[in-house]
């Protein structure tokens, strides 16, 4: 319990200092905060009106105060740009990209494991030349690229699938009927291939490294037939590929910019390059905090769960 | 006699009934299916809807124009012709002759906004308040930026009668006319509305302010010939057509029109080529040969737009010799330019082509003249022994900015035989956006002496006014270059203060004629704004201007 405690303390400090860095990243960059609702031949009377208007004429560490403040009671500001507040912004865009993370690291972990385990089952063969192959482009190749090239084969030459957007009306109307599903098709499937390849290495060196443990000689010296042995290999190489998926999955919903934007995906990378190219100070920290604030969340969940299954953290 | 039918009669009978029949039953569906015009647009969001668009002139073409009128508007029904004023909510105005900071506006009977309420002298007052007005309750910051830039000179408002509304200017100008199409009359009565639906819990004034702007965003309501119909934000905006809109000419011919952001041009090209969308703005530059064959139709004409290196005119600028600003205008190879762009790009002649009412027939013609311009660079003392190095701060993308990369890459290849030693200090888009406002002799410059940063030339203070004026130095406007004379502030006042329309469009050829003589700028190109359109989309015309009317379009 006591560690439980420490480890919850510490990450107050974790978190303030994530928010400090995230206010003084988008503070730092260059341009104008007000670029999006000031155009570049307003006047110097009009631009100091505005600066006042907005908060920005006030010091840093003013400014840093306020908007910590506000951010402890939930309010992450508003939007320069739009005026619609930040929270709603990012909570609709971090659901988008759950959505989006949770579909491809679904299809990453079933191609990448049944990859890994057929190359290690057959190792040497040319099914695991293959597969090490095939996960070594998905580890390699440039997502945002393989998104283009399949909008350009499935979108524009076959015209099987949309080649952008959530949805025939949006993100907000979403249903999984197909009209749905197809629009998600092409974003998951690049955004997969990353977890895809990651997964298939690791499995098909921990089925290799289990294969050639003594227990499965052992077994197949007591007459064990192959699906047997194949299960017991399954249940031993689990937890890994498992802990392998959840990594990913937590990698994958801090959404992809580059995928997000190839395929007008209404998630966090879209946000974060629109938030970007406005300028607006506001959005860009809110987003920026609540993925920071995410992984922190999720690192001491992940650090609760290896204590309780491995007493021996809490004592280190 | 009556005759029965033959057995085969009977059967082709019944053919020919269940035949209608059924097409009949296919057809009906079609009939009354719902025309529905889709864009794909390139901001990365939504333009704003609340009556004052964000994300520049793409803003005004799509949120704005669509779902607003202004007092004035462009005639964009030509292809062929100058994009001119016309008169829009107001039918006429004319300056006060004694007190030439006054205009009197009359305005057009019979309009109401999409919510049913009535435009009149009150709807303008209260539209005029909302930008400039501090007192005023609907007051709002966030809309301010992008109206009051774009009309410097105007004050405030006031009703004469119903329809009469006098508006007031800080110093006579006659541009106050064309800086009025910025300003779109949004529904007093329906703010109103949702002013009252703000809760109670809200106590805060300007808090209850911005609430019920953020709801007027959410469900606007303008006089244009399309209604906001639903909104979903940063993916789709809906708009229904006006049937009851004021101008026939206008009225809308397809039911409904989506508008979806979608930043990355090779996107916008895929959804296109796999007819999820119409109409995508600016095409991926390599894929257009490609969206032609597959039978769309690119559209594209010559924008008031300029594509320049805007130069220095600081104490120790390479520019400040004549010669060597003539040399480089007649150094650049416009027409391989043009072809290095898949001919997406007009040659310019000035800011304005030769034929507009600001043209002026300048004296120095700015073609391709290699000759011409290594012998006004031997006049000033330069030799491909001694070349002159310039430094110009660029971009690597932008807004506006077309190709910056390639197309600068190749004017400095352009102007190496003619003496000219360029180099480039090329920066982050918003940041060159930003020092354009700070100036040459800021230390921002990094020691350039040109700056490139494309504009629009719609109307006399964007395209001229605010380059060539002693009191637009910065930090007040962009003159980045403090190209300052008083010969141009005579010009401009002279055309500022020139009420008849035809008196003030001779002052600014005059302004013209003067700027091409002087060369602030090395004009390099125009952009011609394409944009592809599936062969459904009829009635199409691009006209010479920024913006382009959807109403008039229908689909097959």
């Amino acid at each position: 319990m006591g560690f439980l405690l420490r480890r919850v303390l510490l990450s107050l400090p974790i978190m303030l200092g994530v928010a400090l860095v995230c206010f003084a990243l988008v503070h730092l960059a260059p341009g104008d905060p007000l670029v999006s609702v000031l155009p570049p031949d307003a006047s110097a009377a009009l631009q100091e009106q505005l600066r006042q208007l907005y908060g920005f004429d006030r010091s840093y560490p003013e400014q840093f105060l306020s908007w910590i403040w506000r951010a402890l009671q939930g309010d992450l500001g508003t939007s320069i740009a739009t005026n619609r507040p930040v929270s709603a912004e990012v909570m609709k865009a971090v659901s988008n990209t759950f959505m989006l993370a949770c579909v491809a690291t679904a299809i990453g972990f079933v191609l990448g494991a049944l990859s890994g385990f057929v190359a290690g089952y057959f190792r040497n063969s040319w099914v695991d030349r293959l597969a090490t192959t095939l996960a070594v482009v998905g580890v390699s190749v440039p997502h945002y690229w393989l998104g283009m090239v399949l909008v350009i084969i499935f979108s524009s030459q076959l015209m099987w699938l949309p080649a952008t957007g959530a949805g025939p009306g949006g993100s907000s109307d979403w249903t999984w009927d197909w009209e749905h599903v197809k629009h998600l098709i092409l974003p998951a499937l690049t955004m997969s291939v990353i977890p895809m390849g990651i997964i298939a290495r690791t499995l098909r060196a921990l089925v290799a490294e289990i294969l050639a443990q003594e227990f499965i000689v052992g077994l197949r010296a007591k007459g064990m037939t192959e699906l047997g042995i194949f299960f017991h290999v399954v249940k031993n190489a689990a937890p890994t590929a498992l802990a392998v998926m959840g990594l990913q999955l937590g990698y994958l919903l801090g959404g992809s910019i580059l995928i997000e934007t190839v395929f007008s995906w209404p998630g966090t990378g879209f946000l974060l390059n629109s938030a970007i190219f406005q300028r607006d100070l506001p959005l860009l920290q809110g987003t920026i905090l609540v993925l920071a604030l995410f992984f922190v969340v999720l690192n001491l969940i992940v650090d609760m769960i290896q204590s309780a299954l491995d007493p021996r953290i809490q004592r280190s | 006699m009556k005759l029965a039918p033959t057995p085969e009669a009977s059967t082709l009978q019944l053919g020919a009934i269940a035949f209608a029949i059924a097409l009949g039953a296919l057809t009906a569906p079609l009939a009354a299916q719902e025309k529905v015009l889709r864009i794909a647009m390139t901001a990365a969001d939504i333009p704003r809807t609340l009556g004052q668009p964000d994300q520049g002139f793409e803003g005004n073409r799509f949120t704005g124009i669509p779902m607003y009128d202004a007092l004035t508007h462009w005639d964009l029904s030509k292809a062929d012709a100058p994009s001119v004023l016309i008169p829009g909510l107001a039918t006429s105005w004319a300056v006060d002759a004694k007190d030439r900071t006054k205009w009197v506006f009359k305005l057009r009977p019979g309009v109401k906004f999409h919510d049913g309420s009535e435009f009149n002298a009150d709807a303008v007052v209260w539209n005029v308040q909302k930008v400039l007005d501090k007192a005023a309750q609907h007051f709002d910051p966030s809309q301010i930026g992008v109206t009051t830039s774009r009309m410097p000179t105007l004050r405030s408002a006031r009703k004469v009668d119903n329809l009469t509304v006098e508006l007031s200017t800080s110093e006579p100008d006659a541009f106050l006319p064309l800086n009025l199409t910025n300003l779109f009359m949004a529904s007093p009565a329906h703010w109103a509305a949702k002013l009252a639906a703000v809760p109670a819990s809200v106590s805060d004034p300007a808090e209850r302010t911005k609430q019920a702007w953020a709801a007027f965003a959410a469900d606007a309501s303008g006089s244009g010939p399309f209604r906001m119909a639903r909104f979903v934000a940063r993916e789709r905006l809906e708009l229904a057509a006006n049937k009851a809109y004021w101008d026939p000419a206008r009225a809308p011919k397809v039911d409904r029109v989506v508008l979806l952001p979608m930043p990355e041009a090779n996107a916008r090209t895929a959804a296109l080529l796999s007819g999820q969308v119409d109409w995508i703005e600016a095409p991926a530059p390599d894929a257009i040969a490609q969206i032609r064959q597959r039978g769309f139709t690119v559209y594209s004409n010559a924008q008031p737009h300029v594509w320049p290196w805007q130069l220095s005119f600081a104490e120790g600028s390479p520019w400040l010799d004549r010669r060597v600003r003539h040399a480089a205008n007649l150094c650049v190879d416009r027409e391989g330019l043009q072809k290095l762009l898949g001919g997406m790009m007009a040659i310019p002649k000035g800011t304005v082509p030769p034929g507009h009412p600001w043209w002026g027939n300048p004296k120095f013609d700015i073609k391709y003249d290699v000759a011409a311009a290594r012998k006004l660079m031997g006049d000033a003392g330069f030799s491909a022994a001694k070349p002159l190095k310039v430094k110009v701060q660029i971009s690597a993308s932008g807004s506006g900015q077309m190709q910056p990369l390639p197309m600068n890459e190749f004017v400095q290849q352009s102007l190496k035989q003619c003496y000219f030693d360029v180099d480039f200090d090329v920066i982050e888009w918003n940041t060159l956006f930003t020092n354009w406002r700070k100036g040459a002799k800021d230390p921002s410059a990094n020691g350039a002496n040109a700056t490139n940063v494309s504009f629009a030339a719609m109307d006399p203070f964007f395209a001229m006014v605010r380059f060539t004026s002693s009191a637009t130095v910065p930090p007040t406007s962009n003159n980045w270059g403090y190209f300052v004379n008083k010969e141009f502030d005579d010009l401009i006042a002279a055309a500022r203060t020139s009420f008849d329309d035809k008196a003030r469009d001779a002052a600014l050829a005059r302004l013209h004629a003067r700027i091409v003589e002087e060369s602030p700028f090395v004009w390099i190109a125009h952009d011609v704004g394409p944009r592809a359109m599936s062969a459904r989309v009829k009635g199409v015309v691009q006209p010479r201007s920024w913006f382009i009317d959807i109403a008039p379009m229908s689909l097959q």
